[in-house]
């Protein structure tokens, strides 16, 4: 079985990180795993957790009335899941849910805040990582919002 | 047209010949396949993937409309209503008239593609335009290196051909990725922008031939996508559309640039289309 260092040194979002840096990240993680369905994280409620997918596919979803759940975003094996912890208040701003088996390494946020404190420059490693995921889908969401498929070149 | 009446009046490419409607399906809420059979003793020339026709709505007023699947004596056109003249076109029934001309403007470039892999990027309607080459480039699997279709629409029920995409997705020889923009908790697939497909995609990049159909948003974001993993510009290939009136680069309503994108195009190098989607028009 490998090791949570192990897990973390074969994922994109933690590339490049000096050993001693993903030794303290992995401090703060655990393997877990999700059954079809299972909610990795509510809206509004106290976000404490991040996930990196290992496994499977997580949707985003968000609750509109009249219309039930609707799915934003789906997550997959080697990306990022939650961003929330990093940021005051520290709540969840959208549903994730498990569209079939999910495993992830989990990590305290908490835990995770309070090594970055102590060392700036594993605070700022990972800042820049959550940065360009960030900017990323910020980019994406930026994109959807001009409704791209509204209208049709060579059709 | 009688036997006798095309003996005499020459084909034109500005003469619609008539067809009729033999088969309608109605794909999304707003968009409809027509399947067309020349009348009588009409011939035409092949239609390779790609090109487009221009179909006259008695009446209404003529389109350009891409082919979505052509044989001999059959055209299959997937109209999405959003004028007078496609809703005049969405209209029409079984056994309704047409007039049809073509075909016109360039193809893929599926024999060029030989060898190399080939990922198919469109964006909602635009797969109406790139399924003749997915079907090629299934029906000469073994021309080909690896194929991906990557697929992105509005919502599930607005992805158009779901059998062709089950049936695409059944086979083992190619790889279908979709995704929609925003979808309700019983979809299965993938949310998110088409662009986020192309990472995952599996190709070699420096041997890759790339056709996008979508809007032209899409697909500048997808050919810069496609860019930044390392596919050549010139083997980036794209579908445009301009106001499209004659059809053989006379009346110059699609002109873009030096270019009229009716006859040079609709499917251009990205060398090509990519510095002319970057003038600012007013």
């Amino acid at each position: 079985m490998r090791t949570i260092d192990e897990l973390l040194a074969g994922s994109s979002a933690f590339d490049g990180l000096s050993g001693e840096h993903l030794e303290l990240i992995a401090g703060c993680g655990v393997n877990r795993s999700f059954a079809a369905g299972a909610m990795l994280m509510r809206e509004g409620e106290r976000a404490q957790t991040f996930y990196v997918i290992r496994h499977g596919a997580v949707a985003l979803e968000t609750y509109v009335p009249q219309r039930g759940p609707l799915m934003i975003e789906t997550l997959h094996e080697d990306e990022l899941l939650g961003w929330s912890w990093m940021v005051p208040p520290h709540h969840s701003q959208f549903d994730a849910r498990a569209l079939g088996v999910v495993r992830t390494v989990a990590f305290d946020g908490a835990c995770l805040r309070g090594k970055c404190d102590a060392d700036p420059a594993l605070g700022y490693e990972l800042m820049k990582r959550f940065a360009a995921v960030l900017a990323e889908r910020l980019a994406a969401t930026r994109i959807r919002l001009l409704d791209v498929y509204g209208h049709v070149a060579g059709s | 047209m009688s036997p006798a009446a095309e003996a005499v009046i020459a084909p034109h490419p500005m003469r619609p010949a008539p067809w009729r409607v033999v088969h309608k399906t109605r794909e999304t809420r707003d968009t409809w396949s027509l399947e067309l059979v020349p009348y009588g003793c009409t011939t035409t020339e092949p239609y390779a993937p790609g090109q487009f026709a221009m179909i006259y709505a008695f009446g209404a007023g003529e389109a350009p409309i891409s082919v979505s699947e052509a044989s001999e004596r059959h055209l299959m056109h997937t109209v999405r209503a959003v004028g007078p003249t496609t809703n005049a076109i969405c209209a029409l029934g079984v056994g309704d008239q047409v007039g049809v001309r073509g075909p016109f403007g360039t193809a893929w470039p599926l024999e060029a593609a030989e060898g190399a892999d080939v990922v198919v990027v469109a964006g909602g309607i635009g797969l109406a335009p790139l399924r003749p080459a997915v079907l090629h480039l299934l029906a000469n699997r073994e021309r080909y290196g690896r194929v991906s279709v990557l697929y992105g629409g509005r919502a599930p029920s607005e992805l158009l051909f779901p059998r062709d995409l089950e049936r695409w997705r059944a086979r083992f020889d190619v790889d279908v990725d979709v995704t929609v923009d925003a979808a309700p908790d019983v979809w299965r697939g993938r949310v998110g922008l088409v662009t986020k497909l192309i990472p995952r995609a599996a190709f070699d990049p420096a041997d890759t031939v790339a056709m996008i159909v979508g809007p032209e948003v899409m697909m500048r974001f997808v050919a810069a996508g496609l860019r930044e993993r390392g596919v050549p510009a010139e083997r980036i290939h794209v579908s445009m559309e301009r106001s499209m009136r004659c059809a053989v680069g006379h009346c110059g309503h699609c002109q873009l640039g030096p270019a009229f994108v009716c006859q040079d195009g609709p499917v251009f190098p990205w060398n090509v289309a990519g510095p002319l989607m970057e003038v600012r028009e007013r």
